[in-house]
């Protein structure tokens, strides 16, 4: 019996009884939608996640200095003018260290022409983009120069290009820097949220020097608040803390007994829990999807038991006229596996439409990939097989005169 | 010769679901039925004669005793080769007519011609074909409901007919049609087994039925008690 005969075979008899069919297929339908909708939630999820965990740095541990106490009131950490940039050059010595950017953060406003925007100015070091992977787009770093002789050279994040300068070129540009005139040498590269949700790109970068000593008045010359440090690779970023800790407690002479006057924080150890939450999130709604996939599937095997057991007659005059085991077998199969697959493929159409109306209606991100269609596609025709093969099977197995005899 | 068409020996049939004591459905009847005879099997209800068109027609198996099909022992086949046999050299008509009520007349009538693998076109002339030579070429994309009950049995003979079958099993093929149709149907198959010698095995309870055929085989309680031609002048009892 060829192929196509049967395909109409089956086609026909599922046209016979449209609402079964139909609802039959409804279980199968809703089992890939929600497969398709959680999973695209899931990997949207793990995909803004994964976005902001790169767009840190890779290997990165972050030094805070330590907090100030005034009385009995303690300040928190990054108030105390512990670090140095000093500190930053012993750090950089270590072994199991790549880079060092000691950073020093304020607020200011920056004016170009009639526009103006208050923004966060970092001073940093000509380590910072390679440290933090942030390319510069346009123009040029910052340089050793810049920070030895404290020029007045800005470079700025896309989102203090767009306040400033609009569709302008600001490469070559003077703006001012509470007051004072800056030449923008370059644009940064747009880098997107921080993992707490934070505007990067609403950042303009100095030379550390200019920072200290033009902009923020600095009563402690040569202090840094913060720096980035990145481990030459990622195991490497354990024993690099370790090894910073020992030497700022050396350097800053500090007793066995007292407590450190800064804080290393291990930024890798941050991304994987944060990657390791959204991967556990897009588990779960992946395991609801197959849940409701399995009582679709379920649902098939039922009705195409009741298909078998309602022509077991048909099935016996099939037999008197010639047809083979594997011929009963096929049909029925068929007939299951044309429920998934159509079920399935509205389930992809409304899982895809379903999460793009989440994303939307939620504003977060969905991720679809071919692979998650193929995959819910390849399921759903599996589940047919699976759960249509034992009534098939069973109806094939009937002898042709009990068959026959059937009423 | 090379042997008899159809040759029973000893042919038993026991129903593993008989209450115990029960005598068997069949037992040792021994028969030879030759290329192009027309036989009628007769017996009350119960006395083994829809066994025995189901053992012949190769939808049962006997559980004793041997049966040659053209010289070959149907014992050892298998049940895809049954199936086979059954497409290729038999065609069946049915008291209830078993027409598929979904597809057409024309589509049912080219039903076995899809399990063997005949091509579309193959199918579809055959079956025209086929309903031309039961009389009902107009009727292919009739589906069987919209059909009177002679018309639907009609289109089961096309059906047995459609794969050139050497032998057709006609099980009370006339149970549900009036005296009229009956006489039509009769006429039929007294036609084709004159004009294309196919052989026909006919079961029946009814005398004047049974008159149509040359030969007769009585039942009774499992066993063959009468074999030999029909006599045409005791129709009446």
């Amino acid at each position: 019996m060829n192929l196509w005969s049967i395909i109409r075979e089956a086609w026909r008899s599922l046209g016979a009884n449209k609402l079964r069919t139909a609802l039959t297929m409804l279980g199968m339908v809703i089992g890939v939608a929600a497969v398709v909708l959680m999973l695209a939630v899931g990997t949207g999820a793990q995909n803004q996640v994964n976005r902001a965990v790169t767009s840190m740095g890779s290997n990165l541990l972050v030094i805070l200095s330590g907090s100030t106490s005034s009385g009995t009131l303690r300040f928190g950490s990054g108030n105390a003018p512990t670090l140095t940039t000093g500190d930053a050059e012993a750090i950089a010595r270590l072994p199991d260290v790549q880079a060092v950017a000691p950073t020093f953060p304020g607020g200011a406003q920056v004016a170009y022409g009639v526009a103006n925007w208050g923004t966060q100015v970092l001073g940093v070091t000509p380590e910072y983009t390679a440290v933090r992977d942030w390319p510069v787009e346009s123009g040029d770093m910052i340089t050793e120069t810049d920070v030895r002789s404290a020029t007045r050279v800005a470079l700025l994040g896309a989102t203090v290009v767009e306040k400033l300068f609009d569709t302008e070129d600001p490469v070559g540009k003077t703006i001012r820097i509470r007051g004072q005139p800056f030449q923008v040498i370059g644009a940064l590269k747009k880098k997107g949220q921080s993992l707490d949700g934070r505007d990067q790109d609403d950042s303009v970068l100095v030379p550390i020097t200019t920072a200290q000593s033009k902009l923020f008045g600095n009563r402690f010359p040569g202090t840094v608040r913060f720096m980035f440090v990145q481990a030459v690779s990622q195991e490497a970023t354990r024993s690099a803390e370790n090894d910073i800790t020992l030497l700022l407690r050396q350097r800053h002479r500090i007793q066995p007994d007292q407590e450190d006057d800064f804080t290393v924080r291990n930024l890798t150890q941050v991304a994987e829990a944060a990657s390791a939450t959204a991967r556990i999130l897009s588990l779960m709604l992946g395991a609801i999807g197959s849940i409701s996939l399995v009582v679709g599937g379920i649902g098939i095997m039922n009705i195409m038991l009741v298909s078998v057991t309602e022509r077991t007659r048909e099935i016996g005059i099939r037999m008197a006229i010639g047809a083979r085991k594997r011929d009963v077998l096929m049909q029925f199969l068929l007939e299951a596996l044309m429920i998934c697959i159509v079920g399935g493929l509205v389930g992809i159409a409304i899982g895809v439409g379903g999460a793009y109306a989440v994303g939307k209606a939620m504003q977060i991100e969905v991720a679809f990939s071919a692979s998650v269609a193929l995959v819910a596609f390849a399921v759903s025709a599996a589940t047919g097989i699976f759960f249509g093969f034992w009534p098939a099977r069973r109806a094939a197995s009937l002898r042709p005169v009990e068959a026959l005899r059937y009423e | 010769m090379a042997g008899h068409f159809i040759a029973v020996e000893n042919l038993g049939k026991q129903y593993e679901t008989a209450a115990p004591g029960t005598p068997p459905a069949l037992q040792s009847v021994s028969l030879t039925i030759a290329q192009g005879e027309f036989v009628a099997v007769m017996g009350p209800s119960g006395s083994g004669k829809s066994t025995f068109m189901n053992i012949i027609g190769l939808l049962d198996t006997p559980t004793s005793g041997s049966y040659r099909l053209n010289g070959q022992d149907v014992a050892g086949l298998s049940t895809d080769e049954l199936a086979h046999v059954r497409n290729k050299v038999f065609g069946f008509v049915f008291q209830g007519f078993n027409l598929l009520k979904r597809i057409s007349s024309a589509e049912n009538v080219a039903l076995p011609m899809v399990y063997s693998g005949a091509s579309g076109s193959d199918r579809r002339r055959r079956a025209a074909e086929m309903l031309g030579k039961v009389g009902l070429a107009a009727y292919g994309d009739a589906m069987p409901n919209r059909l009177s009950g002679g018309q639907q049995q009609r289109v089961a003979i096309a059906r047995a007919l459609a794969s050139h079958p050497q032998l057709i099993l006609a099980d009370e093929p006339t149970g549900n049609l009036d005296t009229q149709t009956s006489v039509e149907i009769m006429g039929l198959f007294t036609a084709l087994n004159r004009e294309t010698g196919v052989t026909i095995l006919l079961v029946t309870h009814e005398h004047d039925i049974a008159a149509y055929a040359n030969r007769l085989i009585r039942f009774k309680d499992g066993r063959v008690v009468h074999d030999g031609p029909v006599i045409h002048e005791s129709t009446a009892e």
